[in-house]
């Protein structure tokens, strides 16, 4: 490691996506990701960049859209109810296989809902967002490093794959203050010959476009993008395991809730309780493997989110009805302490050991 | 001996439109523009959603299919990220006066130096012909079928009138193609409105009426007399604003 600096995690996402080369960055005020936008207003007239505040989320998306064709690396951020003005966009990236990064930083919600941190917007991440067959790659930050460094990943991940990339981060994780290094080396541009530069009259137009109206030919479109996730599953899936390998109560959490939870594992194991915690990175692909492995020989699994219970889904999905799975959650804003993560690997414990 | 010939920035795709639709006359206006600017490998057009959404393969040129309404912020990513190209939108008045306001007023607000043409046939075309924003009072669609009702669904959008009063866009003007003598002040526009972003003078746009036979009920020719009868009357043809000529005087 490097030569470590002291910020907050929005800003760690800010630098590491100018050193990622992202040079245009297109977004509109919400709290809690405005440091983003702050950030950039200031660093990208310095270094050359743009920084453009949009009319809205909408007219955000688009700029992406518009500044991607072109073939740049680009960046939106926003919070929970900008992320639904902008799923229309996000179909569109997604229909045009075009790459872009998008940050959300959650809040509770629905509606208006609040402003402080979440994981509510789980199933719209992870399912797309938008309309149609489509999934985003999605990355889930547990510290401010990681925050920095997924974001140079996810540039490199969305170029390569010609997606979207999500970082799909929270209130806690965007505000919280730690220190970062930034020296980490972002991979091989990606050469984009499918992009709207002007044809210099030396080829045939480029055309990006989402619309096929035959529908054989859509169909066969959504297929092909389709084997692609295939390959990302296998390639692209990335988890922490922390005490998993001898764990009779896995913990799943991602993001804050994952760093709440890892407090709770070691004071479960001070006890005398086998627990282990699954952390997911990637949320799109799911880890699935990871944990249909620890359910070969875990007895409950546990999923704690900052949220009425939305991962819970995938986790039971994985695990395959090998074992119960349970939910711990806070929502709303609500952010669970180690001490209620503890008392429900307690109880999981007291109950596998009643039925012994 | 050549007399006449299809513009370069054309491709030799049919076009789709309706008979005595006058979209065509519209992309000709622009493909000719664009070749005698010589621009055509360093323009990127933006194409709507609408009766055009297919112009992506009618202009030789790279295209870029945006969704509805949003071809202003679309063109405004695409400039911003590579402003040496020349960037243009071609949008109807569903597209650009309804769906899309926000992103066209905002974008003239910010003298955004792209070239936008502006389709006004005062109805939805592509989906079967429903009341547009600018569709007149008491005109009868298919949403509309006892005639648009101001008491019910308020008043049409005049867009070059809105965006005149801001301080930003550099050139707004209304033309129509329903007959020689407008289709000559029509390309006049369109070449000038592509000028203007090659001189680096910033947002310029062009409102087209134009005419839609098939969800008028009209013959071609009876469409083309309309424009003259109701739409001119209500959207008197101009200049509605030219800063760099109003800077000179």
């Amino acid at each position: 490691m490097g030569e470590k600096v002291l910020m907050k995690g929005n800003e760690a996402i800010a630098e590491a996506a100018i050193q990622a080369g992202c040079r245009h960055y297109f977004g509109y005020p919400i709290t809690p990701q405005t440091e983003i936008a702050a950030y950039m207003a200031k660093r990208m007239p310095k270094i050359g960049g743009l920084f453009l505040q949009a009319e809205s989320e909408i007219a955000a998306i688009n700029m992406v859209y518009g500044c991607s064709s072109a073939g740049m690396r680009v960046m939106t951020s926003s919070s929970s109810p900008g992320i639904s003005l902008k799923s229309e966009g996000l179909s569109y990236l997604a229909g045009a296989d075009l790459p872009a990064v998008i940050v959300n930083a959650q809040r509770g919600g629905p509606g208006l809902g609040g402003i402080q941190p979440s994981q509510s917007d789980y199933f719209q991440a992870t399912r797309g967002g938008g309309h149609g067959d489509y999934h985003m790659l999605v990355l889930a930050p547990a510290s401010v490093q990681e925050m920095a460094e997924l974001t140079v990943k996810a540039f490199d991940l969305a170029d390569r794959y010609r997606m979207t990339c999500m970082i799909l981060a929270d209130g806690t994780t965007g505000q919280m203050m730690e220190p970062v290094s930034f020296d980490f080396v972002p991979g091989e541009p990606v050469a984009k010959p499918w992009a709207t530069t002007g044809t210099k009259m030396e080829r045939k137009h480029n055309i990006v476009n989402s619309l096929y109206l035959l529908p054989d030919v859509l169909e066969q479109k959504n297929i092909e993008r389709y084997e692609k996730y295939e390959k990302i599953k296998e390639t692209e899936t990335m988890a922490e395991e922390f005490m998993v390998e001898d764990a009779d109560i896995v913990i799943v959490a991602f993001g804050i809730a994952a760093r709440v939870s890892k407090n709770a594992v070691i004071a479960a194991r001070k006890n005398g309780i086998k627990a282990g915690l699954i952390r997911p990175i990637t949320l799109w692909p799911y880890p699935e493997k990871i944990v249909a492995k620890a359910a070969e020989h875990a007895k409950q699994f546990i999923s704690v989110e900052l949220s009425m219970g939305q991962m819970i889904e995938d986790v039971k999905l994985a695990v395959d009805g090998k074992a119960p799975v349970s939910l711990c959650f806070r929502a709303g804003g609500m952010i669970p302490m180690p001490e209620q993560v503890y008392d429900a690997i307690a109880e999981a414990d007291k109950k596998l050991k009643g039925g012994n | 001996m050549v007399v006449f010939e299809k513009p370069h920035a054309l491709t030799d795709a049919p076009l789709h439109y309706c008979p005595g639709c006058t979209h065509g006359i519209i992309h000709r206006l622009v493909a000719e523009a664009i070749d005698e600017l010589g621009i055509e490998g360093k323009t990127i057009g933006i194409a709507p959603v609408g009766c055009a959404v297919m112009a992506y393969d009618y202009f030789a040129c790279d295209m870029i299919e945006a969704a509805h309404g949003r071809a202003p912020a679309v063109a405004t990513g695409a400039k911003r990220a590579n402003p040496d190209n020349i960037v243009f939108s071609y949008q109807g008045d569903g597209d650009l006066a309804s769906i899309g306001t926000a992103e066209t007023v905002h974008a003239a607000a910010r003298n955004e130096n792209i070239t936008v043409i502006f389709v006004n046939n005062a109805i939805y075309g592509m989906t079967g012909g429903q009341m547009a924003p600018t569709s007149l009072p008491g005109q009868v669609t298919q949403t509309s079928p006892y005639g648009r009702d101001p008491k019910v669904c308020g008043y049409p959008v005049k867009v070059c009138e809105m965006l005149a009063q801001l301080d930003g866009p550099e050139y707004l003007e209304r033309v129509a193609v329903n007959s020689v003598a407008n289709v000559r002040a029509a390309k006049k526009a369109i070449r000038k409105a592509f000028q203007n972003q090659i001189d680096g003078k910033g947002f310029s746009l062009v409102e087209v009426i134009s005419a839609c036979p098939t969800n008028w009920g009209k013959t071609p020719q009876e469409a083309l007399k309309w424009i003259d009868e109701a739409m001119i009357p209500y959207y008197p043809l101009g200049v509605y604003k030219d800063r760099s000529k109003e800077a000179a005087q």
